[in-house]
């Protein structure tokens, strides 16, 4: 039986951290971009692109982030692709990603005043052209705090897909859980790193909510 | 030569008919106050005009061309009507300049030195020249209003559409808003002003029309209409405003 350190655990570990960052920023770059995309079909004035991009909301904030990876997972090699761990779990946290964004966000566009709409109707501005110089604008400002808390979610959300085999930290920690029998403090160095990864984020979530209380209508 | 002619507009929301057979012209020049108690369909008329709102029967006709409702001649009818509301709806996040010269830019894209000189050219117009770089939060009511004119003529309007754009303003700050409303009619802009300044419209106005339910119930010379109002719902109305 090999001899772990506890160096040797910590590196082990260090490096399944860095795939649980390289994954959570991936699925949220690509989960933003996606959000983006679903956002501008949820608002539309089309009342069918609105209907389906509502059910793909629907469907990824009402069934479990490990239910999607499975069907992803078994669905994906079912029709004979093979796919990796990885691409999965990248696939599987982007789309549940763009989903929670797009909603979040939604609310965000739609809690500005009417009148914008309205001033830059009149002012014969085209739909585009109203979400990109006024609507969009002022929803990033006011959408900045929950969209940096959320990012928090999806830090968490990659623990998900150590279920599928993907070596992020949490499977690294049970692997290393399994061979060395100290579960508490596997586990307990996992909680320290999933802490030193969210607490900056929700830091900076709770610092940007201040700050544009005070640039409030700007 | 008439600017806009409206024949016979019909308007529901639902069940509710809002406007009831509206008719009436304007000429190019012309200012034109409309009076009327709330709830009589001042503001969706001119939303009509302006293709915020869709409309039923009639026919509107503004510089020679049909208002059709298509989604297509939208733009084209709001590039020749211009609209200032009571709720300022400046872009927060904007300067005044920006304000101003967002539309031009973006729109009928033209160059950035020009749309700058236009926005000051308005500001100036509005008596805000020294404002251009300050935000409408940074601004008194009265002065967000007058963005919001600048705003609109920037886009060189035939016609500029007024929904009671004195009324959430506080007392004081009620007459530099008309004063500039006032400049402009005397440079010779048509305007259509919905208002509950009765002083205004009598002195400003050439023509006036007083809305009730749903219909131009009368309409003319201001100061014939003030002092010989031909209906019993106009006299009781400028009685209760007077
Ligand atoms: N979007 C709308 N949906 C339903 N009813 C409306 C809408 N807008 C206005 N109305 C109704 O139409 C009538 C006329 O409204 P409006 O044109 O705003 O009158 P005014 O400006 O003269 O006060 C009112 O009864 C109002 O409730
Ligand atoms: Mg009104």
């Amino acid at each position: 039986m090999i001899q772990f350190t506890l160096w040797d655990i910590v590196s082990h570990l260090l490096i399944g951290m860095g795939w649980t960052v390289g994954l959570s920023f991936a699925a949220f770059i690509l989960g933003s971009t996606a959000g983006m995309v679903m956002l501008f079909a949820r608002i539309s004035p089309n009342p069918l692109l609105r209907q389906l991009a509502k059910i793909y909301i629907e469907f990824f904030q009402g069934t479990p982030l490990l239910m999607q990876l499975f069907l992803l997972f078994f669905g994906l090699a079912l029709m004979g692709i093979d796919i990796s761990a990885l691409a999965t779990a990248l696939i599987g946290l982007t789309l549940f990603t763009s989903a929670y964004l797009a909603e979040i966000w939604r609310g965000c566009v739609e809690s500005l005043p009417f009148g914008q709409w309205e001033a830059s109707a009149s002012l014969a501005m085209n739909r585009w052209q109203q979400m990109r110089y006024v609507i969009i604008p002022q929803a990033v400002r006011i959408s900045l705090p929950p969209t940096v808390g959320f990012s928090v979610q999806v830090v968490k959300g990659t623990a998900v897909t150590s279920i599928i085999g993907f070596m992020e930290i949490t499977k690294t920690g049970t692997m290393i859980a399994n061979a060395t029998f100290k579960p508490m403090l596997v586990y307990g160095l996992v909680a320290i790193g999933y802490f030193l990864i969210c607490f900056p984020l929700s830091a900076f979530a709770r610092r940007v909510e201040r700050r544009s209380y005070a640039t409030y209508m700007r | 030569m008439q600017l806009i002619c409206v024949d016979e507009l019909h308007k529901s929301f639902g069940d509710l008919e809002v406007l009831k057979g509206v008719s009436f012209s304007v000429k190019e020049g012309e200012v034109v106050a409309i009076i009327g108690r709330s709830g009589s369909g001042k503001s969706t008329l001119l939303r009509v005009l302006n293709g915020l709102e869709s409309f039923g029967d009639g026919i509107v006709n503004i510089d020679g061309k049909r208002v059709s409702g298509l989604k297509a001649d939208l733009i084209p009818l709001r590039l020749k009507v211009g609209m200032v509301f009571q709720q300022f709806n400046l872009f927060p996040h904007l300067t005044a300049g920006e304000n101003v010269m967002l539309a031009p830019k973006v729109v009928k894209k033209e160059s950035r030195e020009h749309v700058t000189e236009l926005a000051m050219e308005m500001l100036e117009r509005v008596g805000l020249a020294d404002k251009f770089n300050a935000y409408p939060d940074q601004l008194s009511g009265g002065q967000q209003q007058r963005v919001a004119i600048a705003r609109a003529l920037a886009m060189r309007p035939k016609v500029l559409l007024c929904d009671e754009i004195t009324s959430a303003l506080d007392p004081e700050l009620v007459d530099e808003v008309l004063e500039v409303v006032q400049r402009l009619a005397a440079d010779g802009m048509t305007l259509i002003m919905v208002t509950h300044e009765m002083r205004f419209a009598r002195e400003v106005g050439d023509t006036l029309i007083f809305m009730h339910q749903g219909k131009v119930h009368e309409m003319g010379a201001p100061e014939e209409l003030f002092t010989r109002p031909q209906t019993p719902e106009l006299a009781s109305f400028v009685k209760s405003v007077l």
